[in-house]
């Protein structure tokens, strides 16, 4: 009871106050940036991207965010490191010269110094209090201070300093960011973790399978909430892309708009309609069964829509399906040309899965696209696990479908048999799966394409054959008959077969006609000559009658006579 | 040959060089009185008329601490002769000190 009135407290609650990074991503993942006027501790080992994080941090802070920074190298000189980042686009002379930016470069060489009593880093402080004060500074960084150990010996003397130096950067204000190699067993080798309390922020660079993947976790903030998870993170010549790609929440929009595959007869099963928008669509088959050609035209149809695609693209060079799918009578090099289409090449083996993550994820952002292709999917194993894999295009088909942006993937299955699931797990995820099978038959392979589920629309469930004409991509009505699916050259054989059937029947019926014909003229004249049989019968009887008259009259002729003779006597 | 390094070598001896120093301390905190004593006694002792130290207070010239690489302080700096050397600390180990000046 006590309690919960303790926690309503009457005075408004003030958050902590944070210093955006502008780094991609981080400023999410952080809730809002980096404590401000707190320090905060970037460790991690060799190569992870330390110096490149604090760099971005100073130099997005007095761009962006009008707070000028403080960077006090400790390993490199000031000139190294503004070659280092030209490539990123930091002009950190030109920083330098309006007063937004102070490289101080720290060096200490043990062979050159002599310790000969009792000394304290008063110098540092003095320096770095003049640096601050001369421009300004809101940001500090020092990378990496653990630097200091190797110059100087008296570890009591350091430690307690370096204690000194982070209350003092706290009393001065300033958002801080130190650096430090990771350790053995711990996260600095120096312990500096136990300093700095705030913010600790861990960079990872792993290679698993000869492949390397970048990964930052926040282990702990102090006064926040945080993404606690691993995050992939990229450095390209944008700097540094973090990859939240956590938030699976499934409360993403979603679009009852119907859009077309390019393929009428596809769409036709598909309730007439086509595909929902924003739905993820799965293509899987067996080898040069024509999934990447579905997917072309349905990267046409897209485009032709005048929306935008991208095509990501792990298995050819975009040059050589733009070749490929003319012969099917798709020119997608117009597309290209207009911008609509946008192809992003690559081998798998390229990047981790995370890496291939985090560039769509940045491509998608930058382009915003209606669709997005993924041919194939399968190549993705080769850099990871099936969980690994899976997990991933969980996490893309959420990002996406959060996007409103429909995604297609082409998986490859390595059996022909139909797999309850595909290979990678997902069409278990996906909206809309569509199977293009091999049928083999008479010498021959013939494709049979099937809807296997889509959600949300009434779908045909019949199987019909798939055909790539110089035209573009058919389906046809698969001939089903007493021995089985017949496709190809059987159908049409079986086609045949039926015409023959009704030519031959035709016949036959014709000749019986004749036959009834025939008899019914053997009758009629049957009848003719039982009727002239019956007449002449008649006659018979008639001319009985007639003679019979004929006496009688002669003799009552004959009996008047005698009577009128016997009369006349 | 071995004529001209010996009277080379006897050159230096009898002419020994002017020696340059220069200490960096922060105003009068303990180690920064007990150093400048220190060189001074050292100075005295050692160099007497052929010394010449610059005492900076790097609280009164705070851009003279990133010229001079400054972290730890105090810190004497042997300017000449070469090679610099740099000591830090109040200097109370006297044995190190003469090490580090060449004059032991």
């Amino acid at each position: 009871m006590t309690q919960d009135t303790g926690g309503k407290a009457a005075t408004p609650l003030t958050p902590l106050p944070k210093s955006p990074t502008g780094i991609n991503g981080l400023d999410e993942i952080t809730g809002g940036g980096l404590p401000k006027g707190r320090p905060t501790l970037v460790c991690g080992s060799a190569g992870c991207g330390k110096t490149l994080l604090s760099i971005e941090f100073v130099v997005r802070g007095a761009l962006e965010f009008g707070e000028p920074g403080v960077f006090m190298a400790f390993e490199e000189k000031g000139d190294e490191l503004t070659t280092n980042v030209a490539s990123l686009g930091f002009d950190l002379a030109d920083l330098q010269a309006r007063k937004l930016l102070k490289i101080d470069h720290v060096h200490i060489d043990r062979s050159e110094i002599e310790e000969t009593g009792e000394y304290d880093l008063e110098g540092l402080f003095i320096r770095l209090g003049y640096a601050i004060d001369s421009i300004g500074a809101k940001r500090v960084v020092l990378d990496t201070i653990e630097n200091l150990f190797s110059g100087l010996s008296n570890m009591a003397v350091l430690r307690a300093e370096l204690r000194r130096l982070f209350t003092w950067l706290k009393d001065k204000g300033v958002t801080t960011i130190i650096t430090g190699e990771k350790g053995d067993g711990t996260l600095t080798r120096q312990g500096l973790e136990e300093y700095v309390s705030d913010c600790v922020i861990l960079l990872d660079h792993r290679v698993a399978n000869q492949i390397s993947t970048r990964m930052m976790r926040i282990i702990k903030y102090r006064g926040s909430t945080h993404g606690t998870n691993e995050y992939p993170f990229l450095i390209d010549k944008d700097g540094i892309s973090v990859l939240p790609v956590t938030s699976l929440t499934l409360d993403h929009p979603v679009s009852s708009e119907r859009i077309t595959s390019g393929i009428s007869s596809l769409d036709k099963m598909l309730d007439n309609k086509g595909f929902f928008r924003g739905s993820s669509i799965l293509v899987s088959g067996t080898a040069g069964t024509g999934k990447s050609s579905i997917a072309a035209t349905f990267a046409n149809a897209t485009c032709l829509r005048n929306e935008r695609c991208l095509y990501f693209a792990f298995e050819e060079s975009p040059q050589q399906i733009v070749r490929n799918m003319q012969s099917i009578g798709l020119d997608l090099q117009r597309h290209v040309d207009k911008g609509l289409l946008q192809f992003h090449a690559a081998r798998p083996t390229l990047n981790g899965l995370e890496m291939h993550l985090v560039a769509i994820y940045k491509l998608v952002k930058e382009t915003k696209p209606a669709l997005v292709i993924l041919d194939p999917i399968t190549n993705l194993i080769t850099v990871g696990s099936v969980s690994e894999v899976k997990s991933m295009l969980i996490r893309l088909i959420d990002f996406l479908q959060g996007q409103q942006v429909t995604v297609m993937f082409t998986a490859l299955t390595l059996t022909t048999v139909i797999n309850e699931q595909t290979d990678e797990g997902v069409s278990s995820l996906v909206d809309a799966w569509l199977l293009v099978r091999d049928i083999e038959n008479n010498g021959e392979r013939n494709r049979g394409l099937y809807v296997m589920k889509s959600r949300g629309m009434k779908h045909s469930n019949q199987v019909r054959e798939f055909v790539i004409t110089d035209h573009g991509l058919e389906l046809i009505d698969v001939y089903l008959g007493a021995e089985g699916v017949l496709t190809g050259s059987a159908r049409v054989a079986q086609q045949l077969q039926e015409a023959t059937g009704v030519a031959l029947r035709d016949h036959a019926v014709s000749r019986k006609d004749r036959e009834i014909e025939r008899k019914r003229t053997v009758l009629e004249s049957k009848i003719a000559s039982l009727k002239e049989e019956f007449e002449s019968v008649q006659d018979e009887l008639n001319k009985s009658y007639v003679e019979e008259d004929l006496r009688k009259e002669i003799l009552e002729k004959n009996r008047e006579q005698m009577t009128r003779t016997r009369h006349d006597e | 040959m071995s004529q001209e390094v010996e009277s080379w070598d006897a050159d230096l001896n009898t002419a020994p060089e002017p020696y340059v120093l220069r200490l960096y301390i922060t105003g009068v905190s303990v180690n920064s009185v007990r150093a400048l004593t220190n060189i001074k006694h050292i100075c005295e002792t050692h160099l007497a008329g052929r010394y010449s130290l610059d005492i900076i207070d790097v609280y009164q010239q705070k851009d003279s601490a990133e010229q001079a690489q400054i972290i730890a302080l105090p810190l004497l700096i042997k300017v000449l002769p070469l090679p610099v050397r740099r000591l830090i600390g109040d200097l109370s180990n006297t044995e190190l000190v003469l090490n580090a000046l060449g004059l032991s």
